[in-house]
């Protein structure tokens, strides 16, 4: 079996991503630190297997965001995304 | 999450008996080859592969070898248990490769500036380091054969580190060289917080254990 | 892609683990089953939207996994439908030893991407296989909550991929909805197809979503979910014949689905 048909994509780490992120965080705009390419975190490729979650950019595969839980402690690297554009619930 | 946990009635999740003192602690056993990646498999044909051990600093020398230069060297069959840390285990797998000894020994000869630790990097950008003390010793392979056949790109073909006594994030998949160090350097899971050296008898899942 | 930004985004404060009963369980197929759950604390979802499951055994063995809801976001509860993998760790657990009275932990409701809400205008093309109807299925039934009027603000079609007739989740409610004219239904078969069939009968390819989906002039929305293969496939022959990217919105539910 490919690694490719075990990928999953951001859809799937929208649970971890909460617990970061507070919001939902899949319709949420990222830019890749590597390439420049700008799409919804839903769209990133979800690799890991149980080790952890490694989001890449579907263009260049960097790896955008990469989430581990170690004992009492989730770790983020958030070196390989530029910006992020997340849908505001708060009214000005 | 610091609450008490609630038990699930009735699951025991996809764990099998196993002979006693073969698993390592808070491992089960599997018949299936699971695939673990952190990317994409990536295509690298045999005529671009090579192998390289260089040292940490630019001015050390290299050495390389070609994907025929390295099937030329003295192969091995070691038959091991492999342990990952995503807690699955799989008794007598059978492997081809290419002592990490034989390659070191060339590497020291040509003059290769040594360290007590190394990083394995491979294509796809995945790294992982390891002690020095760890790879040699009879206890570490370059393998590109498995079960009797040329080993899958799934499980890292054309070539992996085989370090079978350490957790299996260690042996690389489509491993491309070592980097000699005089300090240990985090790859690229233990960034993130997995264990330096990785002991499944000891439980060293992340860093901090014991 | 600015679309995502924008959106009604109907978010609980806090994400929190909590034991939700199970109220009753329904076989759907041979190999799927639907769970219908009291959850507690529950703020509402909207359609495509799923939760997180965690198992945990007697020894703290753990295992967690997504599963997409099933039920409209006005029916007033929590549905779930699981497909057994028979090698799988998880679904074999939900579809043969749970029943109703026990407990299971979730976390949700999750995402706001692979979502459909009513405001959004134009023809609505979903396309799944196997499971990954569940969340496409939230989708029609909550269209098929709406008045007339605002039915005929979105046509729906739905190409649905499964291994064999016997597979087809929701089929008796899915032939109701295509017998009302409330939505176009499209069968493809990979496996065995009865005698008689008339239906496709291969994998989603290029010619059959030419068929079947509007053309990319009308602008549908479209969402794909499944097996990680069959989304991708799909995903890219949709863009191939012209669609937008930004308007093919995916769900990966790993190898099988
Ligand atoms: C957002 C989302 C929503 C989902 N919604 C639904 C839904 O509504 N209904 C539904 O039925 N499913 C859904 N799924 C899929 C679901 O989460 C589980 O993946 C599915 O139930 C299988 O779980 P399992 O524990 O039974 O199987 P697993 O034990 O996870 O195994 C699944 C299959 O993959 C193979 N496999 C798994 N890991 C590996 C590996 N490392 N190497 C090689 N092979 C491997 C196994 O052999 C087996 O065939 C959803 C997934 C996602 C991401
Ligand atoms: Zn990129």
């Amino acid at each position: 079996m490919q690694t490719e048909e075990l990928r999953l994509d951001g859809n799937a780490a929208g649970g971890v991503l909460r617990e970061l992120f507070v919001q939902d965080m899949t319709a949420a705009l990222g830019t890749c630190a590597g390439c420049g390419a700008t799409g919804p975190v839903a769209t990133l490729l979800e690799y890991g297997h149980g080790m952890g979650i490694v989001l890449r950019c579907p263009t260049c595969d960097t790896p955008v965001l990469r989430i581990v839980r170690t004992t009492g402690l989730l770790r983020v690297d958030l070196s390989g995304i530029r910006f992020l554009s997340i849908p505001s619930t708060i009214d000005e | 999450m610091a609450d008490k946990p609630f038990i699930a009635r009735g699951f025991h999740g996809r764990r099998a008996a196993a002979p006693p003192g073969r698993l390592p602690p808070g491992q089960y056993e599997t018949r299936d080859f699971p695939v673990l990646s952190a990317g994409p498999t990536p295509h690298t044909s045999l005529t671009a592969w090579d192998f390289t051990i260089r040292g940490a600093d630019d001015a050390s020398p290299s050495v390389r070898w070609s994907w025929d230069e390295l099937q030329a060297l003295p192969h091995e069959t070691p038959t091991v248990d492999i342990h990952c840390v995503t807690k699955w285990s799989k008794f007598d797998t059978k492997w081809e490769g290419v002592s990490v000894d034989t390659l070191l020994d060339a590497a020291r000869a040509a003059g290769v500036a040594n360290g007590a630790f190394v990083l394995a990097y491979c294509d796809g950008g995945y790294t992982t380091n390891l002690p020095l003390a760890d790879v040699t010793g009879g206890k570490a392979w370059v393998a590109f054969g498995y079960d009797g056949a040329p080993l899958a790109p799934e499980h890292g073909g054309p070539a992996r580190l085989l370090v079978p006594h350490l957790y299996f994030w260690k042996s690389a998949k489509w491993v491309r060289g070592l980097t000699l160090l005089p300090n240990d350097e985090p790859g690229f899971w233990e960034q993130l917080g997995y264990h330096d050296r990785g002991d499944p008898w000891r439980e060293q899942r992340y860093r901090g254990d014991p | 892609m600015n679309e995502a930004i924008g959106e009604s985004v109907a978010t609980p404060p806090r994400l929190e683990w909590q034991v939700a009963s199970v109220v009753s369980v329904t076989q759907e197929t041979p190999r799927a089953r639907t769970l219908v759950l009291a959850v507690p604390r529950w703020a509402g979802h909207r359609a495509g939207q799923h939760v997180d499951l965690r198992l945990v055994a007697e020894d703290g063995y753990q295992a967690q996994r997504s599963y997409s809801i099933a039920s409209a976001p006005a029916d007033g509860m929590v549905a779930l439908t699981v497909e057994r993998l028979d090698d799988g760790e998880v679904s074999p657990y939900l579809c043969d030893v749970v029943q109703p009275g026990d407990g299971v932990e979730l976390r949700g409701p999750i995402g706001g991407y692979f979502v459909w809400e009513p405001a959004q205008r134009g023809p609505l093309f979903l396309v799944a296989g196997g499971s990954g109807i569940v969340p496409l299925m939230a989708m029609l039934r909550q269209r098929g909550r709406a008045d007339v009027a605002a039915r005929a603000q979105v046509p729906v079609r739905l190409l649905y991929s499964a291994r064999t007739l016997d597979d087809v989740i929701y089929r008796a409610e899915l032939e109701q909805l295509a017998d009302a004219s409330q939505a176009e239904v499209v069968l493809t078969l990979t496996r065995q197809a009865p005698p008689g069939w008339s239906g496709y009968h291969r994998r989603v390819d290029r010619t059959m979503l030419e068929a079947v989906s509007w053309p990319s002039s009308d602008e549908p929305n479209v969402y794909v979910c499944g097996p990680t293969s069959l989304v991708e496939s799909v995903a890219t022959l949709l863009v191939e014949l012209g669609h937008a990217a930004s308007r093919v919105r995916t769900e990966r539910f790993g190898p099988t689905g």
